[in-house]
């Protein structure tokens, strides 16, 4: 399966030249951009790791790439997503956010149903990779 | 106009008992300066033939607040000049013969604190079936920074709503599951299932399916929720579909509303008819149990439409941002319903700016802070596909909701592949944005570019592409340069 979070997941993993234009874009914009990094994907694993802190005050794009390179480097089989920060008031969040690395094969989630009263099912998400411990969740 | 010399009665003589116009009874007070806490209000008054324009406009502010159609002595037992609305404004409607836009200024205390029910029995009470009046409109309100914050406001907004469904940088994506009626709750699951596995990030229920002898409510809301979590476990991303509570009783849609909640729903839909009390108690609801509040604008067509008589939805949006849903269809422009593209930008500023400033092309007749509430998700839908994609992100940016219902569920291919499509058209749209490109005028060709990757959209273009909804508007801006037609 491919995992469809973030702003780009249905399009054609994007290219170096395509992720540095959205960089861009966002530092253009004033937004720190944050690189993650993780071997859990389950949707509500919110705090991924961080390679560092948010770039803030960066005006150009390379200074980004070159930090997603060294993560890729050392992280090539987990999912790294860039995210862009707006600290402007009345939004302070996370602006627009993308995956720039997936693990070369993608197991996907266990769907578990426990039955309750009535019809009622309680359900549970759980990547099948997250089985094993992290870090080596999607070695070969 | 407003230069009219007239004589407001004052003292003792006020009082006398008998009749008096309104205008010399201190509704019309055109030295008046409205005061920062004052709430105002702006009608369209279309007086009966013979009716001075003045004299009709400080009726409107009269019967909207202290007065009856005789003087009455008890008024001398209240500070009845500070309760008594005064009309300061009254001018005649640009290219509206016989129309006239009358200012009013409500003194603070005419109104309950957070109370949409007490706002809008004054505001738009008594005054609307006034026999001097051939029509009525309220088209716009200013409420004061002291009565925004007596509201609780939407109860999640689009920031958190966003951190909760993981979901930035991006129109939202969702279908209204199609036909509205008659499915039952294993075939309507199916269609859930389908359109989020697609891509979708939401399905919704339509505004009259609430339980009926085809599908009773906890039916659906079953088989939607086994459609979300496996459809979430598929994509690895949190779905979600609206279901909607809606009910006769207030008891019914609290234990709609629990069980949505029970079942791991993350939104839960109801329906303007239920009225303001009812809307604002479910919101205080979803504010006490982290759910998304999605309001369908059902039946507000009936008095926003047409510009001589009604509420302008503008002031709709307005109530429903302090009411405090977090979601409101707010039109789309382009698609089959009602909507002028320079009044509908209007409204999305309404729902996400935190100041309006006063916009006459858009129908913003006021500057209207909003003191920190929380940003109200628009939602467009009715008739839009994904090869109008690239008009949809333009006029109406990123924090919205584009539901393609019909668009989806009406592709040749099946419902996930109609899904797939717009979800497609989306992003391929947004990264051109972002790229620095044109997609106004380069979006056919990003869509052409994006369907060479993606069967589903090319079939969802070559179905769709000569469909489009060209019709007059009929609420359109009385300052607008030129007339509007929606594209």
């Amino acid at each position: 399966m491919r995992i469809t979070q973030g702003c780009f997941s249905f399009l054609p993993d994007l290219t170096d030249g395509q992720i540095s234009r959205q960089v861009q874009y966002c530092l253009d914009k004033g937004w720190a951009v944050n690189i993650e990094f993780t071997d859990d994907p389950h949707p509500r694993n919110t705090f991924w790791d961080m390679w560092g802190l948010p770039m803030f005050d960066l005006p150009d794009a390379a200074g980004v790439m070159m930090e997603l390179a060294e993560c890729r480097r050392v992280y090539a089989d987990r999912y790294i997503r860039l995210s862009a920060f707006d600290s402007g008031h009345g939004w302070e969040s996370v602006k627009i956010s993308f995956l720039v690395n997936r693990p070369k094969e993608e197991p996907g989630f266990r769907l578990h149903r426990e039955e309750a009263a009535g019809r009622a099912l309680r359900y549970t998400t759980t990547a099948y990779a997250a089985d094993r411990p992290e870090g080596r969740r999607y070695e070969g | 106009m407003n230069e009219q010399i007239v004589t407001t009665v004052r003292g003792k003589d006020r009082y006398k008992a008998g009749v008096m116009e309104y205008k010399r009874m201190g509704y019309w007070e055109p030295d008046y300066t409205p005061k920062d806490t004052d709430v105002i209000a702006l009608f369209r008054v279309t007086p009966q033939d013979g009716v001075d324009p003045i004299e009709a406009s400080a009726a409107v502010a009269g019967e909207s607040s202290t007065a009856t159609w005789t003087v009455v002595w008890t008024d001398r037992l209240t500070a009845a000049e500070k309760y008594r609305a005064k009309c300061y404004r009254v001018d005649p409607v640009p290219n509206g013969p016989g129309q006239y836009f009358a200012y009013i200024a409500y003194d603070l205390d005419l109104f309950e604190a957070g109370s949409i029910a007490n706002l809008s029995a004054s505001i738009i009470g008594n005054v609307f079936g006034f026999k001097p009046l051939k029509a009525l409109r309220l088209e716009d309100m200013r409420f004061p920074v002291a009565y925004v914050k007596t509201f609780q406001g939407p109860a999640t907004g689009i920031v958190v709503e966003r951190e909760r469904l993981d979901k930035f940088g991006r129109p939202l994506l969702g279908a209204t599951v199609k036909p509205k009626l008659g499915l039952s709750g294993r075939n309507y699951g199916r269609v859930v299932y389908e359109a989020l596995k697609g891509g979708l990030d939401f399905t919704k229920d339509d505004e009259n399916i609430n339980s009926q002898p085809f599908m009773h409510w906890r039916e659906r809301f079953l088989y939607c929720m086994e459609a979300v979590n496996k459809a979430q476990a598929a994509s690895g991303e949190i779905k979600g579909s609206y279901l909607n509570v809606t009910a006769a009783t207030m008891e019914e849609m609290y234990e709609r509303a629990e069980f949505a909640k029970e079942l791991g729903s993350v939104i839960v839909m109801i329906d303007l008819v239920i009225g303001y009390t009812a809307i604002q108690s479910m919101a205080k609801w979803a504010r006490r149990n982290d759910m998304i509040l999605h309001l369908h604008r059902a039946g507000h067509s009936t008095y926003t439409r047409q510009k001589s008589h009604g509420v302008s939805f503008r002031v709709i949006a307005k109530w429903m941002r302090l009411a405090g849903v977090d979601h409101i269809h707010a039109g789309t422009v382009v698609g089959k319903l009602e909507g002028d593209p320079f009044t509908t930008r209007g409204y999305y500023d309404v729902c996400r700016e935190d100041f309006n400033p006063t916009n006459l092309e858009h129908g913003i007749f006021f500057d209207q802070p909003w003191a920190s509430l929380n940003k109200l998700m628009p939602v467009a839908s009715g008739g839009i596909h994904a090869g109008q994609m690239h008009q949809l992100i333009d006029l109406l940016g990123e924090d919205v909701v584009l539901q393609f219902g019909g668009g989806t569920i009406g592709h040749p291919m099946g419902i996930a592949a109609g899904a797939t499509a717009n979800r497609v058209a989306l992003e391929a749209m947004i990264l051109a944005r972002n790229e620095g490109r044109n997609i106004l005028e380069e979006g056919p060709e990003i869509l052409a570019q994006a369907a060479n990757h993606c069967t589903p959209l090319k079939a969802a273009i070559d179905v769709w592409k000569d469909v489009s909804f060209n019709y007059q508007s009929t609420d359109t801006p009385d300052f607008s340069p030129a007339v509007s037609v929606s594209m």
